[in-house]
């Protein structure tokens, strides 16, 4: 691949410069994207084209601890999906969990090239960092799993506010983050120390820190954004699932007043009716408040049906789904830090909850008032894999191939849902706002998500056509970098992406404040704790505010 | 010399699945050995003070030394051209060489596995079949009130495990041992009995009835009374124990290879994964396979990672197939099926059966270790390589799969597993590139394009 290219004659639909189909030319140098280039630079004719900026998804798990446990649980899973090699790239097995090598070429076959794994304890960081090498095209980064961190809470227990912030930033350099994640704050002391209990209300106070959620939860909105990291907190609500949580979660956002604050597969988190009972649509409720609301972003977490992994910190929700079957099932403690749970799981037509989870998160797109602030995901694996995606694009921007799915799901779960009367076809634009242009800015990645000048040349190139599932299955050129990965929809080369992370400042005497506690209670050394910089290779610091 | 001293803090040592990092290494820079492992247990010690600079050529074809290069020649022209290559070993060296032998096994389309199959494999079938409940070794530290070994010696094969989950004091186990029960059981008296509150003797063999016998009794059914006979344990101490794990506030299974590798295999790790699982019902409870190699649990995660499956995978089709009985090595050796064998770290010449020794003598063999072993010896292309944790730096996985970096103590004159797979892949992927006859472009050509394979 020349180090120059000038993409003429596709149609192109760059959200973040206000351009939506127009035919101009695009340029590429030395693996960014330039103003113009010399006549007799080589030209690739792109003629009958759709081209976007290459997909970025903001919630996804896909390496790490726990997605290597779900991989080595599903050995069926794997045999059914073989994912072969070619002379330019690795072989490796698909599924819902699909190995390394795989998962970065099959985002990159749906045009995708930057994601970010969603849940990591700073203990797993160094393993999740050794898999990102692995896992080939994509950028990627990871969220730090904090919420749950007993050292922090001890510090929210004892009132000490500043020596909180500079140790969330300690840990956030320490293990190469890109953000801090919550998963069901405060809900791991009961699940470890209680008899695998939870915490139900937002404003239940742990016995041993005596801190609730909430308060967890507001200072690290309060703190992340004094901090200014390129991402807001990024929260699982506590009762993930739960009939009636749609309260916890707009209690979650106005917690955080007017301050951003990201809230992750929000469709799992807008459900009506009483705890123990069958649940109903609060869709409505939810997307009204968040389009109300500037400062809050979210993604979706749609729900696919058929085959999905559950994986989540969230280990008594894991517990709990794993009572359905009695099939299965992985927990996993880490010390200090966090809970875990995994088991295999299968959406079905029809069966009631799942039918109305699927129908929730389409009302919620559908019900969006803002693009920009309601992102695609499916919160691979556990809502169904990303390589559904494509079928989700058809679903928001086909109404008639909506009705047809609507009709093969439970009705009564429908019935629940104001679905059916919802018309909303998205358009290419709001396509890719929702699954790039939007994304990038919630992440402050400047250099993605757009074709403008400066910007990374990572680009995709779709065959317009009328089926959009097909179309955004199978992009007929990917370029990352500039280099071209994907030509005429075979694998013409392999590339290497970076880790993306940030790194507040802080005061360094954290440290030493840190090692006492660490030496205590953790199991391996203070200095060997946390991701070294001679293990980043290629990486990109994402500036925070205070760096 | 004793002016050129150096101390290593933090160090790791690689002996054993518990992959200790806190050694302090007192290192003899001259004379380039470890005179002082501080914090080491006997096998560590023993590790550490061994490792010295061997005076044995880097390379050696057919037993005559030739340069490194020449034998990447040779090692790359046997492998690219074997119709059924096999590597294995892994288990001690670090994730990095790991990450290259499993490219290279996938670029020839061998097979590929590890001491995995040997020692813990069953565990990981059982894992596939019914999960885990597990934790972090940090985790029992702190909250343990219950530590249940079954089937293992630690006292011995793993000294410092007790370091993890008996003596420590924790954030929910102010007292350290006070705080805890520790319950043996065993089909004898170990030297790591005195460690136990409660010893129990069973019957050999009969481990899975034992495990079938409380999983029934956790969930309230009644046993035969014949189980006293069966396995040789008191009903009374079988309810006893029921009662424990019940009521304990966080309980904990260590189990071994005196379960998984006796009559029942993948059936007694299911039962003792189902058991713990089950007491998750009435309170937290987890379980650990306690690993022996140094790095094997890194191995389990960078095969995993790479290919979906733990061990015993094939490439022949041109992606992963996961087989234990046809795709792990001592079946495919013994079946007399290979035809080219890497090894790495590893000495199966010295351990595997004997129809499986006698085949890997009829197949070239190229052998990467630190020492002279068995399988080096009987190999075609023999390399030796640095220590790692020792002589490199790099990345091992404790039995808990946490990651932990090497700090190594002094340099080796040898390159390591890392730098010769390295070369190894690359001229593999050249020599079956050209020999695919590649699109439009010589072999050579378009590995030079590559940045990830």
């Amino acid at each position: 691949m020349a180090a120059m290219l000038r993409i003429v004659n596709g149609s192109i639909h760059d959200p973040a410069n206000d351009i939506d189909g127009e035919v101009r030319d695009i340029c590429i140098k030395d693996g960014k994207i330039v103003d113009s280039l010399p006549e007799n630079a080589p030209r690739l004719d792109a003629g009958g084209t759709v081209i976007m900026p290459g997909g970025v998804d903001i919630h996804s798990h896909i390496a790490g601890p726990k997605v290597n446990l779900a991989r080595k649980l599903q050995p069926e899973d794997h045999r059914r999906d073989p994912h072969p090699g070619t002379d330019y790239t690795r072989s490796g097995s698909g599924g819902t969990v699909p190995s390394t090598f795989a998962t970065g070429y099959r985002y990159a076959t749906l045009g995708y090239t930057t994601v970010m794994e969603a849940a990591v304890t700073p203990l797993g960081a160094l393993h999740t960092v050794e898999e990102l090498h692995d896992t080939p095209v994509i950028d990627k980064g990871f969220y730090v799993l904090l919420g749950n961190n007993i050292y922090l809470q001890n510090l929210l227990k004892e009132g000490k506010q500043e020596e909180f912030r500079h140790a969330v930033a300690w840990w956030i350099n320490r293990t190469k983050a890109f953000t801090t994640k919550l998963v069901n704050p405060g809900g791991d002391e009961p699940w470890k120390g209680k008899r695998n209990s939870n915490v139900t209300d937002i404003d239940e106070k742990s016995d041993l820190f005596n801190v609730s959620p909430r308060q967890i939860i507001e200072a690290f909105v309060k703190t992340v954004n004094e901090m200014g990291l390129p991402h807001p907190p990024h929260v699982h609500c506590n009762n993930l699932g739960h009939s009636g949580n749609y309260k916890t979660t707009l209690e979650t956002m106005k917690t955080a007043g007017d301050l951003r604050i990201h809230l992750a597969h929000i469709q799992f988190h807008s459900y009506g009716g009483e705890p123990g009972k069958n649940p109903d649509s609060k869709a409505a409720e939810i997307a009204e408040y968040i389009n109300n609301h500037p400062n809050i972003s979210c993604d979706v977490g749609q729900v696919m049906f058929g085959k999905s992994t559950i994986m989540t910190a969230d280990a008594p929700l894991a517990y709990l789904l794993r009572g359905f079957n009695k099939g299965k099932w992985v927990n996993a403690d880490t010390e200090c830090e966090s809970g875990c749970g995994i088991l295999p799981f299968s959406y079905q037509e029809h069966i009631f909850t799942h039918a109305l989870q699927w129908a929730i998160g389409l009302e919620l797109f559908l019900l969006s008032g803002d693009p920009w602030r309601i992102m695609l995901s499916t919160d691979h694996p556990n809502g169904g894999s990303f390589m559904s995606y494509p079928k989700l694009i058809r679903l928001l921007m086909d109404k008639t191939f909506r009705k047809e799915e609507i009709g093969k799901v439970n009705q009564k779960a429908i019935a629940k849902t104001n679905l059916p009367a919802l018309d909303r076809e998205y358009t290419l634009n709001e396509i890719a706002i929702i699954t790039r242009a939007a994304p990038a800015r919630a992440l402050s990645l400047k250099n993605k998500g757009h074709l403008g000048p400066g910007a990374d040349a990572d680009i995709t190139i779709y065959d317009d056509q009328e089926d959009k599932e097909m179309m955004f299955n199978a992009p007929r050129y990917v370029i990352k970098s500039g280099e071209m990965i994907i030509q005429d929809h075979e694998f013409t080369n392999d590339y290497y992406g970076r880790i993306l992370h940030t790194a507040p400042a802080f005061d360094e005497a954290i440290a030493e404040n840190i090692r006492p506690f660490f030496e205590d209670y953790y199991s391996i050394e203070f200095d060997n704790y946390g991701v070294a910089d001679n293990y980043l290779h290629e990486h990109e610091i994402i500036p925070a505010k205070n760096s | 010399m004793a002016d050129n001293i150096r101390t290593v803090k933090h160090a790791t040592c690689t002996f054993c699945g518990c992959v200790c990092d806190d050694m302090e290494l007192t290192v003899d820079m001259d004379k380039k050995v470890i005179t002082k492992a501080k914090n080491a247990c006997v096998l560590g010690r023993a590790w550490f003070a061994e490792h010295h600079i061997e005076d044995r050529p880097a390379a050696m074809i057919d037993g005559k030394e030739v340069t490194v290069e020449e034998a990447i020649e040779e090692a790359a022209q046997v492998l690219a051209g074997a119709k059924f290559p096999i590597t294995y070993g892994l288990s001690d060296t670090t994730c990095e060489a790991q990450r290259q032998a499993v490219a290279i096994t996938d670029i020839i389309r061998g097979t590929l596995d590890t001491t995995t199959s040997v020692c813990h494999g069953p565990s990981g079938l059982a894992f596939q079949g019914v999960g885990e409940s597990t934790m972090s070794l940090g985790e029992v530290k702190n909250r343990a009130d219950l530590v249940i070994y079954w089937g293992g010696n630690p006292a011995e094969s793993h000294p410092r495990h007790f370091r993890y989950a008996v003596t420590p004091k924790g954030m929910f186990i102010p007292n350290g041992k006070k705080d805890r029960t520790v319950v043996m059981i065993d089909v004898r008296k170990t030297p790591s009995a005195p460690v136990a509150d409660i010893l129990i003797q069973i019957k050999p063999g009969k481990d899975f009835e034992l495990l079938w016998a409380l999983r029934a009794k956790v969930k309230g059914k009644k046993v035969d009374p014949k189980i006293e006979e069966i396995t040789g344990v008191p009903l009374s101490t079988i309810n006893d124990l029921v009662e424990r794990m019940k009521n304990c506030r966080y309980g904990v299974l260590f189990f071994g290879m005196g379960l998984t590798m006796t009559r029942g295999r993948h059936f007694n790790s299911g039962a003792l994964l189902a058991l713990a699982t089950d007491l998750n019902e009435f309170t937290h409870f987890v379980a650990k396979p306690v690993r022996g190699h140094g790095n094997v649990t890194g191995a389990d995660n960078v095969v995993s990672w790479q290919t979906g499956y733990p061990f015993g995978v094939n490439f022949s089709r041109g992606f992963p197939r996961f087989n234990p009985g046809e795709f792990t090595t001592v079946d495919t050796l013994s079946h007399g099926d290979a035809d080219a064998a890497l090894i790495i770290a590893s000495d199966p010449a010295s351990n595997f059966p004997k129809a499986a020794i006698e085949h890997l003598k009829t197949i070239p063999v190229i052998s990467l270790d630190t020492k002279q072993t068995l399988t080096s010896k009987i190999a075609h292309v023999a390399f030796a390589t640095a220590t790692y944790g020792i002589n490199t730096t790099g990345t091992v996985y404790r039995m808990d799969d946490v990651p932990i970096p090497l700090r190594p103590a002094f340099d080796s004159p040898y390159p390591s597993d890392e730098e010769i797979l390295t070369a190894i892949r690359k001229r593999v992927h050249e020599l079956i590139l050209s020999r695919r006859g590649a699109r439009g472009a010589t072999g050579e050509a378009k590995v030079a394009s590559k940045q990830v394979l």
